[in-house]
């Protein structure tokens, strides 16, 4: 335990500090993390899941707060959670069927047919059926009626099991960790492949002779065009430098090597280029539940751009971008100022920040905010890992393939989002609360 | 020499192996041995006064840790317990690869003192930084401890670099921005080699001297008066040796990095390294305070900004740069303007106005107050109708309502400003009594901080009912503080150090002295720009002429000097040790022999007798007799033989020929009044006496006037020998 503590302080010093670049990493790291905090954390004998539950929650609200602009860790964190209740779920179904197969043990608690009806079972078999095939609108509508149900079998699962055979228990305990560790390990495989799963979509979207525009820097997008480049597709680039860090200077070096025609614009260019364009990719900081986009600065400029002349504005983003929160106060909440060096030199301007004359206070202001927010009516597609969506879909998708919709999955996002609140401060909060109550 | 040199290499050499396991030091003073920050630092060490509510040491060690930094060692000396209790309860107590280890001690007075105590513990193993705790910076050191290093490859003797940053394309920036006193360095463009440093180039000269050998070994000079020192210091393990072997180095600056300039026997090497786009800064007065804080809440210092650095305890940006915690309660009329914090549980009332400001936590701000430029620490109490403008609260202070505090206004721990109360512009205000005696060396914030802060809170405590009624007599009615005088000759500075910005008339002035001194400066330029050779030579001139100059003018300073400690004592009622003291230190530093200071004493107490109003010469004399019965011991501690006696007389003679003809009427009386009071001996008063005797005619005037003592004088040796 100690030497998690350790990690995770490590891990939130570094977030603090802005020293782990990108949400890919960030996300990966996090999940590793987490991993480890539930290897190391001592199962009870009773309730295994609350426990580990438990543990990954405190863990994760300091990660939240470490660095509340990065939604990549919230979102991870959120993901490990709903692993670890659906795996306690199938455990239980699995024992259920047990139970149900050796026609209903006396030992079967009394507290527990209080707070379980026999009708949750079938409910449950039918989540579990749900959880194994793939997800469709179809099951989604089917298993809705039985939403109200299963929020109590999520919550006293793990009490029923407790309470049954010695044996099974310490089997069982040991099963649920495993199966909990395997599936954070199948996350970290997702969120580590993502580039490649969206890539390998790359061609049935870029086509011969188009003129793709991209802005700034992101490892998604160059992976993207390089996967279409190796089907043989040939096409030209257009890269928006992406001031004040000039990342896509860096994206027109890689492009380069990897012999692509590229073309380096200004970000002030973007709108006289536009209409030569064929679609514009960009990759996204994270994407909301209302299908808006939060990416660097200048995104926004590209989708009005692109909106005027009707060129496409895909968003890459892998799954762990995809967040359930939704942008109340995109401009300030959801935003990072960072150090005006990046747009000025402090030795050159000293004189324009001498306080000591005139008012005492600072005539200039320099304002360098790190992103941007989209609406969602101006990107036109979404492509993930798990495929291309349109953004009013977005919202549905995450709970169908992030967070494999039950209707248990309505009540467990509004609690993960309050979890989220404690640190995006009360106020937020109980707009989310608000919210989540009308959902 | 050689020897010494010859381990100091070996050492190196070692060093460098050393250097590949040996984790990165730092050195964090956490006391700046200045009383800049007067009177709060009586009560808390500086760097731990929040700066945009967190302690100044946060952002040290912040930095010092992200900058990868593994192990620092704190030297903890005025107020060692408060910086040891906040450590040890921070988070910095329990971070992995990053160990904080205090060193405590009480008798340090200057950072030359920390340096040699830790060069005792023998706990520094390679390079490290020399930082001290109120520095605020977000630079990375990889390139400059590079930097370091391959230098220390090619060159043993390149013992430090020193970082400096760009600042000041406008000619009264640094005052105005950092309210430092003009910084002129020489460098060499090509190895960055920092030749010459003057941080008090005397602006009435408008010039400064080059020793004409550095014209001669480097190919190229760039004299620069745009460059800011960070006081960010990467040195090498000989720097703590250096201090301990030349234990007359104190300050950092003054002493050690000009020594090190002068000093051309031992051959080290300073060198600097520019940044750019980040940034560093120390804070030295209550201006740089304020202008820093200015520039940590427009992020120039991200990623240690308050949002960040706070962490879980949600601070939010929000437009145009305003910083608000979560649970503040603010009036729907109350409006808070740019750059302006906020900080936990302060609460704000109807129509009140904030703007560039900060508040800390736990504040209770009344209706209809105007707050602008000001800092305000936590749990104040600020009641309806307050005005404060550029002002300095600290914590726990209460402000009765329709209290205005000028600009400039510094209120000390826990004062009450009475209802009504105006507070004048750059005023300093504490619960603690103004030291009478003030140290005209502004090194020793330590000593009042042990011994004179216990007495004084003794005091306090001793009579509260006399304080009370006395200080609200200072703060308006219910006020409780005293407000404490400005010194002699610093009314006049006061405004370049507050926080409030430099008034107009003062800024056209100081704009008009540089547009001479520029004047002055290009027209030297236009000597020195001819060629090199020449070049060479004007300096040497100039050099030479500063020699004499010095020499002759020396023992005129010194004079000077003298007679304002000596007045200074007179008007304070400074004991006499004390005096002596000072005398003494400044005979040290003038290299004067103590027969100068005699001289120099006597002079200084004739001429006050002289300038005291007097009508008659036997007021005169009367006049002459009190200073000398009141001052007799300090005279007396410079007259150890008989020479310094008779340097006395004749000190004496000159000025009623010179400056106090006044006297030259009363000299027999005085005379005999130096007899009585035993500082003059009469062996010394015949001595005199026999060497006038071959004088000219025109030197006798004195001898002879005084004829009838030394005749007395003479009988009753005579007598005595008789006996």
């Amino acid at each position: 335990m100690p030497d998690t503590q350790a990690l995770v302080n490590d891990f939130i010093s570094k977030l603090k500090k802005r020293k782990i670049e990108g949400s890919q990493a960030t996300a990966k790291q996090t999940a590793e993390l987490l991993r480890s905090v539930i290897s190391q954390t001592r199962v009870p004998y009773t309730n295994q899941a609350a426990a580990l539950i438990q543990s990954v929650k405190a863990v994760g609200e300091r990660l939240i707060a470490a660095n509340p602009v990065e939604l990549a860790v919230g979102n991870v964190v959120r993901r490990v959670l709903h692993i670890i209740r659906e795996e306690d779920l199938s455990l239980t179904t699995a024992a259920m069927a047990g139970l149900n197969l050796s026609a209903v043990s006396d030992d079967e608690d009394d507290a527990d047919r209080d707070n379980q009806p026999v009708l949750s079972a079938a409910a449950i078999a039918a989540a579990s059926r749900s959880t194994l095939r793939p997800p469709s609108l179809q099951t989604l509508l089917e298993d809705v009626p039985d939403s109200a149900a299963i929020p109590h079998t999520s919550s006293s699962g793990g009490d029923s099991e407790g309470k049954s055979k010695s044996a099974d228990k310490s089997s069982r305990s040991r099963k649920l960790k495993h199966d909990v560790i395997e599936a954070v390990n199948e996350l970290i495989q997702d969120i580590s492949t993502c580039h490649e799963q969206i890539a390998e979509q790359a061609v049935e979207h870029i086509h011969q002779n188009e003129v793709i525009l991209t802005l700034g820097s992101s490892r998604t997008v160059l992976e993207f065009l390089c996967a279409a480049k190796e089907k043989k597709r040939s096409f030209r680039v257009f890269v928006s430098e992406g001031a004040p860090r000039y990342q896509g200077h860096l994206l027109a070096k890689e492009l380069v090597t990897r012999g692509l025609q590229t073309t380096l614009i200004t970000d002030s260019a973007v709108f006289a280029m536009i209409s030569r364009v064929n679609m514009v990719i960009v990759g996204a900081h994270a994407v909301m539940a209302n299908g808006g986009v939060i990416a660097p600065v200048g995104v926004n400029m590209v989708a009005l751009a692109a909106q005027k002349h009707a060129v496409p504005f895909v968003v890459l983003a892998g799954s762990h971008k995809l967040c359930p929160l939704y942008p109340h106060h995109p401009e300030v909440l959801l935003n990072e100022l960072r150090s005006p060096s990046e747009l000025l030199d402090f030795g050159e301007f000293s004189d324009c920040l001498d306080f000591g004359s005139g008012i005492g206070a600072p005539l200039l202001h320099v304002v360098n905010p790190t992103f941007d927010y989209v609406q969602p009516k101006l990107v036109s597609l979404f492509i993930t890992d798990t495929g291309g969506h349109n953004p009013s879909y977005i919202g549905e998708m995450y709970r169908l393939f992030v967070v494999s919709a039950r209707g248990e999955g309505m009540n467990f996002k509004s609690e993960i989002m309050r979890t989220n609140c404690i640190a995006e401060g009360n106020f937020f909060g109980k707009l989310e609360d608000r919210k989540s109550r009308f959902l | 020499m050689g020897a010494q040199k010859k381990s100091a290499t070996a050492r190196v050499s070692e060093d460098q192996e050393e250097l590949a396991r040996n984790p990165l030091q730092a050195i964090l003073l956490a006391d700046s041995f200045a009383t800049t920050f007067r009177p709060i630092t009586l009560e808390r060490p500086k760097v731990l006064l929040p700066l945009v509510n967190i302690p100044m040491i946060d952002y040290t060690l912040a930095w010092l840790e992200s900058a990868g930094v593994e192990e620092v060692f704190v030297f903890c000396c005025a107020h060692s317990k408060q910086v040891i209790d906040y450590l040890e309860s921070s988070r910095w107590s329990s971070q992995p690869n990053f160990s904080v280890t205090t060193i405590e001690s009480h008798n340090s007075i200057s950072a030359g003192d920390a340096l040699r105590l830790i060069y005792e513990r023998n706990v520094i193993h390679g390079d490290f930084v020399l930082i001290s705790g109120d520095t605020v910076s977000n630079m990375s050191l990889t390139q400059v401890l590079q930097e370091h290093k391959e230098r220390r490859k090619k060159d043993a003797n390149a013992i430090m670099t020193m970082v400096v940053k760009k600042s000041k394309p406008s000619p009264i920036t640094q005052q105005s921005r950092l309210g430092t006193d003009e910084l002129f360095m020489a460098i060499n463009p090509v190895t960055k080699q920092l030749l010459c440093y003057e941080d008090k180039a005397e602006h009435s000269k408008g010039f400064i001297s080059l020793d004409k050998t550095l014209i001669a070994d480097n190919p190229s000079i760039i004299l620069h008066n745009d460059k800011q020192d960070c006081y960010i210091d990467v040195c090498s393990q000989e720097v703590l040796s250096l201090f301990t072997d030349n234990f007359d180095y104190q300050h950092l600056r003054r002493h050690f990095v000009k020594g090190l300039l002068v000093d051309d026997i031992m051959g080290y090497k300073i060198f600097t390294h520019e940044i750019h786009s980040s940034y560093a800064a120390r804070i030295d007065n209550f201006r740089s305070y304020d202008t820093i804080s200015k520039d940590i809440i427009q992020r120039w210092t991200y990623p240690f900004v308050p949002d960040i650095l706070c962490g879980s305890s949600a601070i939010k940006v929000e437009r145009q740069g305003t910083y608000r915690a979560s649970d503040v309660t603010l009036s729907r009329s109350a409006h808070i303007g740019s750059f302006t914090f906020i900080g936990q549980g302060t609460k704000i009332g109807n129509d009140t106005k904030i703007s560039h400001s900060v508040v800390g936590e736990g504040c209770t701000i009344g209706s209809n107050v105007t707050i602008e430029g000001s800092y305000i620490w936590n749990n104040v109490t600020i009641e309806d109708g307050c005005q404060l403008r550029h002002a300095i609260v600290c914590d726990g202070v209460i402000m009765k309502s329709g209290a205005v505090l000028q600009p400039g206004v510094i209120l000390s721990f826990k004062v009450v400003v009475g209802q009504q109360f105006v507070v004048p512009a750059y005023s300093k205000v504490s619960l603690l009594q103004q030291p009478t005696q003030q140290d005209s060396d502004e090194e020793l914030e330590y000593a009042d901080n042990t011994s004179g802060t216990g007495e004084l809170r003794y005091k306090l405590n001793g009579d509260i009912a006399a304080d009370l009624s006395e200080t609200a007599y200072e703060l308006g009615t219910g006020g409780v503080g005293y407000i404490w005088s400005v010194f002699e000759g610093a009314q006049d500075e006061e405004w370049k150090h507050s926080v409030a910005p430099i008034p107009k008339d003062k800024l056209v002035k100081l704009m008009l002295d540089k547009d001479e001194d520029e004047e002055q400066l290009t027209q030297d330029g236009n000597v020195l720009s001819a060629s090199g050779e020449l070049k060479a030579d004007s300096d040497d001139n100039g050099s030479e002429d500063d020699d004499n100059a010095d020499s002759r003018d020396d023992y005129g300073f010194f004079e000077k000097e003298v007679e304002a400690t000596f007045l200074r004592a007179v008007h304070e009622n400074v004991k006499v040790d004390h005096a002596v003291l000072e005398v003494n230190a400044l005979r040290l530093s003038y290299n004067m022999a103590s027969v100068d200071c005699a001289g120099a004493i006597f002079y200084s107490m004739m001429k006050l007798a002289v300038e005291s109003p007097h009508h008659s010469a036997s007021e005169l004399h009367r006049n002459a007799a009190d200073i000398i019965t009141k001052w007799v011991k300090l005279l007396k501690s410079f007259l150890h033989d008989i020479d310094e006696e008779i340097e006395v007389i004749l000190k004496f003679e000159e000025m009623c020929l010179e400056s106090a003809k006044e006297f030259a009427a009363l000299f027999p009386q005085v005379l005999h009044l130096l007899y009585d009071k035993e500082i003059l001996q009469e062996d010394a008063i015949l001595r005199w006496a026999d060497e006038k005797e071959g004088a000219d005619e025109s030197d006798k005037v004195f001898l002879k006037s005084s004829e009838k003592f030394v005749q007395w004088l003479k009988e009753a040796e005579e007598e005595d020998e008789d006996d």
